[in-house]
């Protein structure tokens, strides 16, 4: 089980007490009825799905209730930051990479090495 | 190859054993093939196999990044059954059964399938209307699936509790009599050593690093850790690794990875005769040839591949085994592992053609792929042979996502199935 950080509650709960909700940053299209088959696909359906760094949101849902984002590498399922919905998306660019010890690790989060398995 | 039978076993139990061949052998591989498929596990050396045998194309390589069948196909609790609800996952499931109950002859190994047959219970009336839509819609495609009351299940798994005041009390099951198990390493086994016969390339520890193109966007080839191969055909059966090879390719898939986790229980002696499956409370036992107790969780909630689950997935499936079968409350659990699945918004497969020419893809199995790997294969085979689907996996392409046109077996059975 994970223990995850909540951005607004500001402590690491467990995994329990939260519900993942798919990749990050995913932007609904408006007006909606003007996008194309083909951008409604790719907005609803594919996705990165990367081995490496993901961006995925999560709901607080048995805490605060608020939902927020998360930067975690799918390989060793550490989470490397977590911020606040509306926050801009930290500058890291999702890669895949082979083991977690070459991830890039960033020095502007402090929240760095937090969340364990 | 020499042939498996009662006459060699007799006749190797007089010289102690020292004339079974090797398998399959591990050749270097070749600079160019016809065909590469990317994933040494059941559903690709089936594929390889069925292009050797149905489509006469034997100059094939499977390369496998790690060993063989040591993936999903390793991994999961080998369940059988075809009682899908849809006509289109009735086909392709109807087919792999089908292709089981011939198959150890077919491929003079050994693959144990076993019609024990699968149940699955109702603790609801929800899941009694449900599964009575399935038991009809399975009868009207011609695939057995039959309604047991609460004392013919009981007849049937006599192990199992009745009992009224049971958080989930069970009120009937569907029973699928042809469904069952098979020994999940003798199917990927079986097929190695048959293809190989046939003149297939089995290359493991070889890993695909990038997927070669031709200036016109055509596959020509992939790169791997050995160095790059060539092939005009490359079809991807790479089951959680799916979205990484593809996105060599520059395709992006309707597809996110999940860990699914599996456990078994010390071996005793036979006390459950069939599978039992239960939806609602989420449930998956068999017992093994060997006597272990073969027990199925769910998925995790959040994307990984890090073939590890979380502990409280195998509890609460735990809490449920506990419930349907106190008589296995103090039975220890012998080793728990998890698998990394690829499971697509509708949860049924994807086997197409992709918009890359020369690129094949046979995925999205998700949480039940086991029971498709000779169907899945047969058909895959045929797609990738003539560059053009078979009529039973035509419906499972990528542009289904696009177009609306999905196979929702997530929404028929609400559950992973």
């Amino acid at each position: 089980m994970l223990l995850i950080k909540c951005p607004y509650c500001e402590e690491e709960r467990p995994e329990l007490e939260f519900r993942n909700a798919g990749e990050a940053h995913l932007v609904r299209a408006n007006p909606i009825t003007e996008q194309s088959d083909e951008d409604f696909a790719a907005f609803l359906y594919f996705r990165q799905n990367p081995k490496g760094l993901q961006f995925e949101r999560w709901r607080h849902i048995h805490g605060c209730g608020r939902f927020f984002n998360a930067v975690r590498d799918s390989v060793s399922d550490k989470f490397l930051t977590v911020y606040k919905a509306g926050e801009p998306r930290p500058d890291m660019q999702p890669q895949l990479s082979p083991a977690p010890a070459e991830l890039p690790v960033t020095k502007r989060s402090p929240r760095t090495k937090k969340v364990e398995v | 190859m020499r042939k498996y039978s009662v006459f060699a076993l007799a006749r190797e139990a007089l010289r102690a054993h020292k004339g079974w061949d090797q398998q399959w052998s591990s050749p270097e591989p070749r600079p160019e093939y016809d065909v590469i498929i990317v994933g040494a596990g059941g559903h690709g050396l089936a594929t390889a196999y069925y292009l050797a045998k149905e489509h006469g194309i034997t100059n094939v390589a499977v390369l496998e990044k790690g060993w063989l069948g040591g993936g999903n196909t390793g991994r999961n609790t080998t369940i059988i059954r075809s009682n899908y609800l849809y006509d289109e996952s009735a086909g392709i499931y109807e087919h792999a059964v089908k292709l089981w109950e011939g198959l150890s002859q077919d491929l003079n190994y050994n693959v144990m399938y076993s019609a024990r047959g699968v149940m699955m219970l109702a603790h609801n009336i929800h899941d009694v209307q449900v599964f009575k839509r399935h038991i009809h819609a399975n009868r009207l495609n011609g695939i057995d699936n039959e309604w047991l009351t609460p004392e013919q299940v009981k007849e049937f798994c006599p192990p199992i509790n009745l009992s009224a005041s049971a958080r989930y009390p069970i009120i009937g099951a569907a029973l699928q009599r042809r469904g069952g198990t098979a020994r999940h390493d003798a199917v990927a086994w079986g097929y190695a050593r048959a293809a190989a016969d046939r003149g297939v390339h089995i290359i493991q520890n070889c890993e695909v690093t990038g997927i070669r193109r031709a200036p016109n966007g055509a596959v020509v080839g992939v790169d791997t850790n050995r160095g790059p191969i060539n092939a005009r055909k490359v079809g991807v059966v790479a089951a959680g690794h799916t979205s990484v090879i593809m996105n060599m390719a520059g395709v992006r898939m309707p597809l996110e990875s999940y860990p699914l986790q599996a456990l078994v229980s010390e071996p005793v002696k036979p006390l459950i005769p069939c599978v039992i499956m239960s939806n609602t409370v989420h449930a998956y036992i068999s017992q093994s040839d060997k006597g272990e107790m073969v027990i199925g969780a769910g998925t995790d909630q959040y994307t990984s591949y890090s073939q590890t689950g979380g502990l409280h997935i195998i509890n609460h499936t735990l809490d449920a085994i506990c419930e349907m079968f106190p008589v296995l409350t103090r039975l220890k659990m012998l080793r728990s592992w998890g698998g990394i699945v690829d499971v697509t918004p509708d949860r049924s497969p994807i086997l197409a053609k992709t918009p890359v020419s020369g690129l094949y893809v046979n995925c999205g199995w998700g949480t039940g792929g086991f029971k498709a790997t000779p169907g899945s294969g047969n058909v895959f085979a045929h797609t990738i042979a003539r560059d053009e689907p078979h009529r039973i996996n035509a419906p499972f392409t990528i542009e289904r996502f696009t177009s609306g046109r999905l196979i929702d077996e997530a929404a028929a059975a609400a559950v992973a199935h």
